[in-house]
Formats: C-alpha cells, sequence, structure tokens
C-alpha cells in the first residue's frame, strides 16, 4: 500500500507533469484563463490518463513487449516498434469517446474547452504519462495509480495556474508581455515553487 | 519642509521641467506628509493608514529582528574569532570600537553591522533603482512596498553572501517578482523570497550547502559555522536525538545566539514582530496561528512516527519552532497582504498549507535542510485557487471540511 501511496504523491509532487517535466503545456497555457474551464480540461485529463495509461500497459506487457506474446505461444516476439503508435491509437479512441461523452451530457464544459478537447490527443501529457509508464516497468496496479496521480498533478498545476490569471486581470502588465508572455513569467515561478519538493526520495 | 516641498512642486506636475521624475517626487512627498487628494467618488473610506503607513508599520515590526541581525552576527563571528584580529576594512572599522570582544556589546553590533549594512545598502540601491526605473518608464508611483522587501531579502541571508550576488537576487525579486506584474498589490509571490529562492537555486554554494557561510567569521580563516539543520541531517539517525540534546540549546535558539541568516535567528525577535503586526492589523492572526498549527501538528506526526534512516525526525515540535528560518517566515512572510490568502476560510488552509509543507521538506527532503521559504511559494502558488474554492462558499459558515473536500476534487 505504501508502494502504491509513494507512486501517487511522486507523479502529483514530485515529477509533476507540467511544472516540473513541463509536459503539455500548449493547454496548459492556453486553457487556464478561468477556473472553471481549467477544472473541466484537469478533470479531463485525469480521466483519460487514468484509462488510458493502463489501457497502454496492458498492450505493452501482453503484446509489444520482448516475448510478450508468449501466452499465445510465440516466444520470441519483440513488436516494441509499434508502441508509440499503438498508445497514441488508444488516445485518440478514448479522447473520441471522451469528447461525444462531454458533448450529450456537459454541453457547457465542451463548448468551453472547444479545440483543446480533440487536441489533448496530441497533448504531450497524455503520451509522456504513456512513455514514461514503459520507461519505468510499472505493472498494471502501479500504472492505474500512476495515470491517476500524474493526471490529478496535471489538473492541480493548471487549476493553481488558472486561479493566478483570474486575479492577474487587475495587474498591471507591460504592453509587450501581455497575454503567452506574463503566463510563461507565471508558469517558471510555479515552477520554482514546486522546486520545493524537488529531490524527496520515497 | 512642507513648504520646500509645496516650491519645488511646480517643476514636477505637468509640464514642469521635471515631469518624467513626478513618481520622485511624489514618493518623498507621500512618504512625509499625509496625501492631499480624497475619493471623489461616493465609495470613501476615512482612515488614516494607506499602503505606505501600512508598509512602514511593517518596516518597524522588522526593527527587533534587524537589530538582532546585526548584534548576533557580530556574535557568532567574535566568538569564533576569539582573539585574532580581523584584517582590511571591517578591522579597521572594530579597531575604533576595540576589537574583537564577544563580551563588549559595542563591539559586537559594530562587527555585524560591517557585514548586515553593505547587504543592505546593496540591496536598497539596486533594488530601489529598478523601482524608479520602473516608476518612471511606466508612470505608476515609487511605492513603500520596496522598503519592505528591501528590508526583508537581506535579513533572509546568511551574512557571507557575496554582494554581486545580493544585487542579481534583489533585481530578479523586484523585476520579474513584482515589477512586471504591474508593482506593489499586483504579484502573486512574495518579491523578498522570489529574490531569496532565486539566489538558492542559481548559487546554492554561497546560500547554503557549505557549513562556512553562516558564521560571519568563517570566510576568513575556515572557522566551521553550520547551522543545527544541516549539522543533523549529516548525523547518524541512531543517535540524532542524543545529538539534539548536545547541541541544540532550545533557549539559545529562541533568544536568536545561534548560526543562520541574518535576521532569522531570534524567534523573540519575530515574536515582537508579529505582536506589533497584529496590533496594527497588517498581519493576519488567522494564517499566524494556522501555519504554526500547521507546523506543529506534522512536526508533531514526523518525530511521532519515528525513523531509523532519517536523522531529522528526531526533532520535537518545539526545536522545529525556534530552529531555522521558520519563525521569522512565518511572522513576515507567509502574512504578506498581497501574497497571502483574502479569504476566510482560505487563511486557514493556505496557513496550514504552508506549515505542513515546511516541516514536511525539512523532514522529508534530504536536498534542502530548511523548507519554509519554499513552503510560502509553494503557499503563495495555490492561493488563488484556495481563494477561489472559498468563494464558491460564502460566508461565516463555510464547513471547512466542505472547503478541503472540494479542494481536493
Amino acid at each position: 500500500m505504501e508502494h502504491y501511496l509513494n507512486i501517487f504523491i511522486k507523479a502529483v509532487f514530485i515529477e509533476n507533469l507540467a511544472l516540473s517535466l513541463f509536459l503539455g503545456m500548449c493547454t496548459f497555457l492556453a486553457v487556464s484563463k478561468d477556473v472553471k474551464t481549467a477544472l473541466g480540461l484537469g478533470v479531463a485529463v485525469i480521466v483519460i490518463q487514468s484509462i488510458t495509461i493502463p489501457a497502454n500497459n496492458l498492450i505493452y506487457t501482453y503484446l509489444l513487449k520482448e516475448g510478450g506474446l508468449s501466452w499465445l505461444g510465440v516466444s520470441d516476439s519483440n513488436l516494441e516498434f509499434l508502441g508509440l503508435i499503438s498508445y497514441i491509437g488508444v488516445i485518440a479512441a478514448m479522447v473520441q469517446i471522451l469528447e461525444m461523452t462531454l458533448d450529450r451530457f456537459f454541453p457547457p464544459l465542451y463548448n468551453a474547452l472547444g479545440i483543446f478537447l480533440p487536441l489533448i490527443t496530441v497533448n504531450c501529457a497524455i503520451l509522456g504519462g504513456s512513455l514514461l509508464m514503459v520507461e519505468r516497468n510499472y505493472d498494471f496496479a502501479e500504472s492505474v495509480v500512476f495515470g491517476v496521480g500524474s493526471g490529478f498533478g496535471w489538473a492541480l498545476a493548471i487549476a493553481a495556474l488558472a486561479g493566478i490569471r483570474e486575479k492577474m486581470k487587475y495587474s498591471d502588465v507591460p504592453h509587450g508581455l501581455r497575454g503567452l508572455g506574463i503566463t510563461f513569467i507565471v508558469v517558471g515561478l510555479m515552477a520554482m515553487a514546486f522546486m520545493s519538493f524537488a529531490g524527496i526520495e520515497l | 519642509m512642507r513648504k520646500f516641498l509645496d516650491k519645488l512642486a511646480p517643476r514636477f506636475e505637468k509640464d514642469g521641467k521635471l515631469e518624467k521624475f513626478y513618481p520622485l517626487y511624489e514618493a518623498m512627498d507621500t512618504f512625509l506628509y499625509t496625501p492631499g487628494e480624497v475619493t471623489t467618488g461616493p465609495s470613501h473610506v476615512r482612515d488614516s493608514i494607506d499602503l505606505k503607513r501600512m508598509m512602514s508599520m511593517v518596516v518597524v515590526a522588522l526593527i527587533p529582528c534587524v537589530f538582532m541581525a546585526m548584534y548576533n552576527t557580530g556574535l557568532q563571528a567574535n566568538s569564533a574569532l576569539g582573539d585574532t584580529a580581523v584584517e582590511g576594512w571591517r578591522g579597521g572599522i572594530l579597531k575604533l570600537f576595540g576589537g574583537v570582544d564577544r563580551e563588549s556589546f559595542i563591539s559586537n553590533l559594530v562587527h555585524g553591522a560591517t557585514y548586515f549594512l553593505p547587504v543592505y545598502i546593496v540591496c536598497m540601491t539596486v533594488g530601489g533603482i529598478w523601482e524608479v526605473i520602473f516608476a518612471i518608464v511606466r508612470k505608476h508611483e515609487v511605492n513603500e512596498g520596496f522598503l519592505v522587501t528591501g528590508l526583508l531579502f537581506p535579513l533572509t541571508l546568511p551574512p557571507t553572501i557575496p554582494l554581486w550576488q545580493v544585487a542579481i537576487g534583489i533585481s530578479f525579486g523586484v523585476v520579474i517578482g513584482k515589477e512586471v506584474f504591474g508593482g506593489t498589490g499586483r504579484n502573486f509571490l512574495n518579491p523578498a523570497l522570489t529574490a531569496r529562492a532565486f539566489l538558492y537555486f542559481a548559487h546554492p554554494g554561497q546560500i547554503t550547502g557549505d557549513n562556512k557561510i553562516w558564521n560571519a567569521a568563517g570566510s576568513t580563516d575556515g572557522v566551521s559555522g553550520a547551522t543545527i539543520l544541516t549539522d543533523l541531517a549529516s548525523q547518524p539517525a541512531e543517535s540524532a536525538s542524543e545529538y539534539l540534546n548536545a547541541h541544540l540549546n532550545v533557549s539559545d535558539s529562541f533568544f536568536g545566539w545561534t548560526t543562520g541568516s541574518m535576521g532569522e535567528t531570534s524567534t523573540l525577535a519575530c515574536l515582537i514582530g508579529a505582536m506589533i503586526l497584529i496590533m496594527t492589523r497588517i498581519g493576519s492572526p488567522k494564517i499566524m496561528v494556522a501555519t504554526l498549527l500547521g507546523g506543529l501538528g506534522a512536526s508533531a506526526i514526523l518525530n511521532g512516527i519515528g525513523s531509523d534512516t532519517n536523522p531529522m525526525f528526531a526533532m520535537t515540535p518545539i526545536q522545529h519552532l525556534v530552529t531555522g528560518g521558520f519563525a521569522f517566515g512565518l511572522v513576515f512572510m507567509a502574512t504578506d497582504p498581497v501574497s497571502a490568502s483574502m479569504t476566510s476560510g482560505g487563511k486557514w488552509i493556505y496557513g496550514i498549507l504552508i506549515g505542513v509543507v515546511a516541516i514536511l521538506i525539512r523532514g522529508v527532503n534530504p536536498a534542502y535542510p530548511e523548507g519554509i521559504m519554499l513552503a510560502i511559494l509553494f503557499g503563495n502558488v495555490c492561493k488563488h485557487f484556495n481563494d477561489w474554492i472559498c468563494n464558491m462558499h460564502p460566508g461565516k459558515n463555510v464547513i471547512y471540511a466542505d472547503v478541503v473536500f472540494s479542494y481536493l476534487l
């Protein structure tokens, strides 16, 4: 149990996808103008992460991995070169399903997320999560925890950023820096604050 | 004085010769006298306190810490040196006041001042130049908030810090931490802490790690002056409690007779500052209490769990409280009215978050011996989201569990 808790905390704080690994920056910067939408996107990422990472884990373990096909009687298979395309396929399918669900049941959120919802497909945070799972040799249970954790960390970061940006409406930012420029500075400063967890070994 | 300022006024006002430097004139004028303008609209608050007086009060509250910074830095240096004379310009000044003598009040104070004042002066000059440049170019007022930043920052630095690093640090803090957002009141991180964190990561050798930096005498003849927190981290876990009993004197730490960053050693001085801040209603007592509770709770839990491998778990809550910069950060940094939480429920969460994270960094993170600075930055980052959640449940009857629950969502 402690082992899984460690993976979760590591994924949320120590190796936060957005603020330590700087993954998923495009959506992170673009959809953080107000907290409500950001939270919606955050939840979407949590859902996608916690489904795709375990799913990809199964695909990797039972199909792609070296010797992964042994349950079929094929002992010397190695399909790892198909990794990227299979992961992205799973992610695209998941996002499509999520999009249809949101469109049907939460139309306001669907409209607010707009183009960025399908763009989650090519969001590096999502693919990065799957690749990190492979790199770290997580088993199925670990990859479930990692999926939820990494999504949660990303959601936390975008919620915090959106909170700051909402208040920044009252700031008087120099003209050249308005919009994305100042957001980059804010994210940099946030990453500095997140450095407080860097170095914790669990 | 008033007449003199009035006489100068036309030159700085619109179409005057020195129109561009109006912010400078305005700063001087309103620093000395209450501004003449009143609100024109129907909303009108009658109160003698404004941002300037508020910031000035923080400076007043910091005076005990500044005094301790000078006295203790001198005391530590003089104790370490024994009878050896100091070389260079510091020695020259010290000779005028009776040489190195740890029994002498004056000698300690002067020796400490020769370390604190250069840092402070560099800080005020470099930071002040940035502030004025921005004020003139962006046509806003020079603000007293800078006096606070410029005083807080040197107090968090070790006495041996190179002056060029002070200049770089304060430049980063003032420009990136504050001015790009439009000046005082619009930043989201505490500028002094931003400056320190920047130095901390950019030049770790001079601000943490090496044992020699904490004692002013260390730079000259290799006197070791490690802080208790750094020392403890390198002890084997089994003997950690004995080490603490032997080396950590709680009352010494409380009054501040230990090594450390210049202004943060004395918990007593911070306590006096806290009283002033609470009485003048500038610092929020809620945040202070919440941070205190968070810190005490987290350290009690860590201490209760105990550990065979981690020496930091051996520290008791009280020892955590009096060592390092916990008290200083709690009183002066966490309560900064700009970057602290605004809502009532948010203040509790914000404070507890800082306390817990600070102790966790100290205890669990082997990379940093001290955690309060990063914990407050982390609190600042989370605070807006905090406030947003607390605003969803307005009124005094916020059930905090409910807030915490929705926070986790």
